[in-house]
């Protein structure tokens, strides 16, 4: 026999160092999932993880079982068997990954459906202060079908979100003040219509799993429902400047009385 | 029209020309000089881009900012990224190996174009050293090797026109090399030799190229746009002026996602040629990896948007990218199942060559099982611009770029030096590498999901413990370089002596003394008309046997 | 082994194989326009998309003045047609009338770029004023630029074909071949960009 001392050390690098990754998904996969979005995240990234696993594993297991059956053992100095190819073989792992690939396209089609990523950006039912009708809205997520409430949706609450180096400035309309830190009502639809005021800056709650580039002269909208109290940070996700690692702020999901409490202690106009 | 061109045309001053050492430090026209100035050249840039992403694990080892300033880290991130795709991987993958082995393969003694091929290298050392020299001047660019405006347009000027003058260079160097493979591949094969005979690197080159004549002036006419709004105060992107900077992003994209593909194809051809010689079996199914070459080529064209698709992009097109993206993931899962069936069965050498294509195999299909995953508009808005992506892509680049370099370097190594290299500290050199590499990056991957976006100086404290095993990870690639420098080193001088073929191959720059001839072969140039005819024997006595046992 | 058959050609076409090796200059030409093509393909396309998503100011000007363009093109039409017929005359061996086109050719050229100077100082917009303005003078200046590394490149065909015993004869076209080549090429460049940028 071959001492295969090169196949044993590669074999044991490869599984600790999958092993590591195994363990580090298994610590934890995906943050607290806090808003209507997130558990239909966590629906596709399950599918597509699960699909991956199966995919690695067998590519992997493949690759290490040829280097160890099919390796050269000492003395034999003949080649191995002439196959050039195996059309049926073929055509099956052209179709099998074809139609994998077809299915998660459609899958997660559905998905950002039902995020609301189709749907048309409206923005003028969410009672913002427009410039000028005209103006162009580019890209973001809708309301999420999700909420079949009609009534919710018209409810939802218009927020104007300004970012710039190196904060983002949230506006409340409907109060006219403006806040550093972004108070939501849980279980309300926010509606946000973000811009930048000087490069680009990308609006990220890793809780919520939703993320929308902040563009300068572009006006782009994103709709979200919290769906649990709590603190979560919003990051910055493009290279912004120097400080761009530092530019954060805090998302704050409040029981709505709360929330009506910070809201009509900020107010400048009487709420009727 | 056949006009009388001396086959090389370094001949007519072959009295000028430097010998031995000194002339990798000419205007060399010979492609196999050309090759190595390329890969010796492209490796020092490696170097350099390897310290920067030291620099940058170092400064992440802790979650706040305090290994170097600020802007200095962006420079740093925007000089590591632009070194290693432009100086590293796409001149050696492109022009080291291309230009030595693609003249061997189709039987020329030279490229179409060597004069244009020795300006096509010596456009890349200039290029390089002034993108690293304007750091020392007034600070390099800051804004990312993907030079978004606005930002491009309101960080310093001065680093952000070096950077864009030093990647023109190398977008015309890339330019004049597309077109000089293109030449060779279709215009100089050798006379009885046909398209679908070639070693699978030709193929590879020929769907490289196409992307890089097709691709790079795009992202050259954006560069100079974006200069113009620098210097010139236009506003093409500056939204202040008027400007749309989601063009820009598309315009960018249009060269950058088939610049993935600039940087693997030809990987993926090298390994076809390094598997089935090692593994002394027939590549497995060449014809249908000649048509997913092409498919790749094709589709790589067509995708560029699903990098921005958080940007402002309406649903539709984020829908047709998104099926677009993924179908890429057919052809080349059929590439991979190939060298699956190609190592399977075989009489498999477990030399550093191959460890090192096994390895690149293994790490690019989870970087293409994280791309399928990104491809999907719903997946990506969570983890676009994070540490996922950055996992993602080092996968691709190095897990399979690199990898493949190293690979093709203990493989050809003897075939450039006369001498081979040392086993036993190749082997050392792939465990240090794949092991290192797998810890520094892996665990990128949940970094990403959870909350740490990419291109950070300072992030949430609860990453600190795997960003620090990130960093070990870092440490032990920056490690593995050691031994391979030594070996390099070491071999050229008192390593074995290859001889002509030592590895029993197939393909025509085997059937040559190592290193060759300056006209490639001495005589003829031979006819191989079958370069992956291993286990004709074994056919053969299996034959006989059957018909003695007939009798 | 059985795959690598000698060479089967007889001795004189291997010399003929090792001495002479075809031109591939053109062949590399018609790849560099194609990737040139490109670029002027990336101007287009942002030019496109900014007049379809850029509203523009009030002020900004949309409609050209058409006769001095419709005259460039004619030029330039009329150049590549005469640069056909220099091309003509040195098949036929007539340098003489080859070094005439060839001139006729350059001065339609440099007429075209003198066209295009008058063109652009009665403009009533610079540069900077708004982003149809820096396109304009981005996609017709980088054409521009084409026309008059195209004028040099005539001239210094037109010259080597006057030395005596020239560089450039009937047995040695390239020079020539490549300049009309290019030139044809930067003409259809214009040609689209006309359409683009004052038709449409």
């Amino acid at each position: 026999m071959l001492k295969p001392s090169a196949i044993i050390t590669l074999l044991v690098s490869i599984s600790l160092a999958v092993g590591g990754v195994w363990i580090i998904y298994n610590i934890n996969l995906l943050p607290e999932a806090a808003s209507s979005n997130a558990p239909v995240y966590d629906e596709l990234f399950r599918v597509l993880f699960v699909i991956g696993v199966i995919l690695f594993v067998g590519m992997f297991a493949a690759v290490v079982y040829s280097l160890i059956e099919f390796r050269r053992r000492p003395g034999d100095q003949e080649d191995g068997l002439p196959v050039k190819e195996n059309l049926p073989l073929e055509i099956f792992w052209t179709a099998v990954p074809a139609i994998v690939v077809l299915f998660v396209g459609l899958y997660s089609y559905d998905i950002y459906d039902r995020m609301g990523g189709m749907q048309p950006l409206d923005h003028q039912n969410h009672g913002y202060s427009v410039s000028s009708s005209e103006e162009k809205v580019w890209g973001g997520i809708g309301t999420s079908s999700n909420n079949s409430n009609m009534d919710l949706q018209m409810q939802s609450l218009p927020v104007e979100v300004t970012a710039m180096q190196f904060a983002f400035l949230f506006r409340y309309p409907k109060g006219d003040f403006i806040s550093g830190e972004l108070h939501v009502p849980v279980g309300q639809t926010i509606s946000m219509r973000m811009e930048s005021n000087d490069v680009i800056h990308a609006f990220w709650v890793p809780e919520f799993r939703i993320k929308q580039d902040v563009i300068p002269g572009q006006p782009t909208i994103l709709n979200f429902t919290p769906t649990k109290p709590g603190r979560f940070p919003i990051i910055c996700a493009e290279l912004c400047g120097p400080y761009h690692g530092g530019m954060r702020s805090t998302v704050v999901v409040e029981e709505p009385e709360i929330y009506q409490d910070w809201f009509n202690k900020n107010s400048n106009t009487i709420v009727s | 029209m056949t006009i009388t061109i001396p086959p090389k045309s370094n001949k007519e001053s072959e009295g000028l020309q430097p010998k031995g050492f000194l002339r990798y430090f000419s205007f060399s026209l010979d492609h196999k000089v050309i090759g190595i100035q390329y890969l010796v050249c492209g490796f020092l840039f490696y170097l350099v881009g390897g310290a920067l992403a030291s620099a940058i694990r170092i400064e992440l080892t802790s979650p706040i900012s305090d290994f170097m300033p600020r802007d200095v880290y962006n420079q740093v991130l925007t000089l590591h990224g632009t070194i290693m795709i432009f100086l590293w991987i796409v001149p050696v993958v492109n022009g080291a190996f291309g230009n030595y082995l693609i003249p061997f393969y189709v039987g020329a003694r030279d490229m179409a174009f060597p004069r244009l091929n020795a300006v096509a290298f010596w456009l890349i050392p200039p290029a390089g050293l002034m993108l690293i020299s304007s750091y020392f001047i007034n600070g390099a660019a800051q804004s990312g090797w993907t030079a978004y405006p606005p930002l491009s347009i309101t960080t310093p000027a001065a680093g952000q026109i070096i950077w864009i003058l030093s990647v023109l260079l190398l977008g015309g160097s890339s330019i004049f090399g597309g077109i000089n493979f293109i030449a060779t591949i279709l215009k100089l094969r050798r006379p009885g030799l046909k398209l679908m005979q070639l070693p699978m690197y030709c193929w590879a080159m020929l769907g490289t190229s196409i992307l890089v004549v097709l691709s790079t002036p795009v992202l050259a006419g954006t560069l100079i746009l974006l200069s113009f709004d620098i210097v010139a105060h236009t506003g093409f992107f500056n939204p202040t002026l008027g400007g749309n900077v989601i063009v820009y992003q598309h315009l960018f994209w249009f060269y950058s996602h088939p610049a993935v593909y600039i940087m693997v194809l030809p990987a993926f051809g090298l390994v076809s040629e390094i598997l089935p010689i090692h593994s002394r079996k027939p590549l497995f199914g060449y014809t249908t990896m000649v048509y997913s070459i092409m498919a790749i080529v094709f589709l790589g064209l067509i995708v560029w948007a699903h990098h921005m698709f958080t940007s402002g992009t309406p649903p539709w097109m984020r829908l047709f990218f998104t099926i677009a993206t993924s179908f890429i993931a057919v052809p080349t899962g059929i590439k991979f199942f190939n060298w699956v069936a190609t190592l399977w069965g075989g009489k498999i050498s477990l030399n550093s060559a191959i460890l090192f294509s096994c390895g690149f195999i293994v790490n690019f299909v989870l970087g293409g099982i994280t791309g399928v995953a990104l491809a999907q508009v719903p997946f990506d808005i969570h983890v676009h611009d994070t540490y996922f992506v950055v996992a993602h892509f080092h996968y691709i680049v190095y897990g399979g770029s690199v990898f493949v370099i190293f690979s093709s370097i203990y493989h050809w190594y003897p075939k450039f030096t006369g001498r081979m290299l040392n086993e036993k500290i190749g082997r050392i050199h792939f465990i240090l590498t794949f092991v290192g590499f797998n810890l520094c990056f892996a665990p990128q991957h949940w970094l990403g999901m959870n909350g740490m976006p990419r291109r950070v100086a300072e992030y949430d404290p609860q990453f600190t413990f795997v960003n620090q095993l990130s960093s070990f990870g870092a440490l032990l690639m920056a490690l593995s370089t050691l031994p391979f420098l030594w070996n390099v080193i070491h071999s050229s001088f008192k390593g074995e002596i290859a001889g002509e073929n030592p590895w029993q191959a197939l393909t025509p720059e085997w059937l040559t003394s190592s290193p060759p001839p300056v006209e490639n072969w001495l005589g003829e140039a031979p006819l191989v008309t079958d370069p992956y005819g291993y286990g004709k024997k074994q056919l053969q006595e299996q034959f006989n046997d059957l018909e003695s046992e007939k009798q | 082994m059985t795959t690598i058959t000698p060479i089967d050609q007889s001795p004189k076409e291997q010399e003929v194989q090792h001495d002479l090796h075809a031109d591939h200059r053109l062949f590399g030409l018609v790849a560099f326009l194609i990737a040139d093509g490109m670029t002027f393909a990336g101007f287009f396309a942002a030019y496109l998309t900014f007049k379809a998503v850029n509203p523009l100011l009030p002020d900004a000007i949309y409609e050209l003045e058409l006769p001095l363009p419709t005259l460039n093109t004619i030029l330039l039409l009329v150049s590549s047609a005469t640069f056909h017929r220099a091309g003509q005359a040195l098949n036929k061996s007539d340098s003489k009338s080859c070094q005439k086109w060839l001139l006729i050719t350059a001065s339609l050229g440099l007429a075209f770029l003198a066209s295009q100077m008058v063109e652009y100082f009665t403009l009533p917009f610079g540069l900077t004023d708004n982003l149809y303005a820096s396109t304009f003078y981005a996609l017709t200046g980088f054409h521009g630029l084409h026309v008059t590394l195209g004028a040099f490149m005539i001239l210094i065909v037109w010259w080597q074909s006057r030395q005596p015993g020239g560089r450039i004869t009937s047995q040695n076209k390239f020079p020539l071949e490549a300049a009309e080549l290019y030139w044809h090429f930067v003409d259809g460049i214009w040609v689209i960009l006309f359409i683009i940028l004052y038709l449409v």
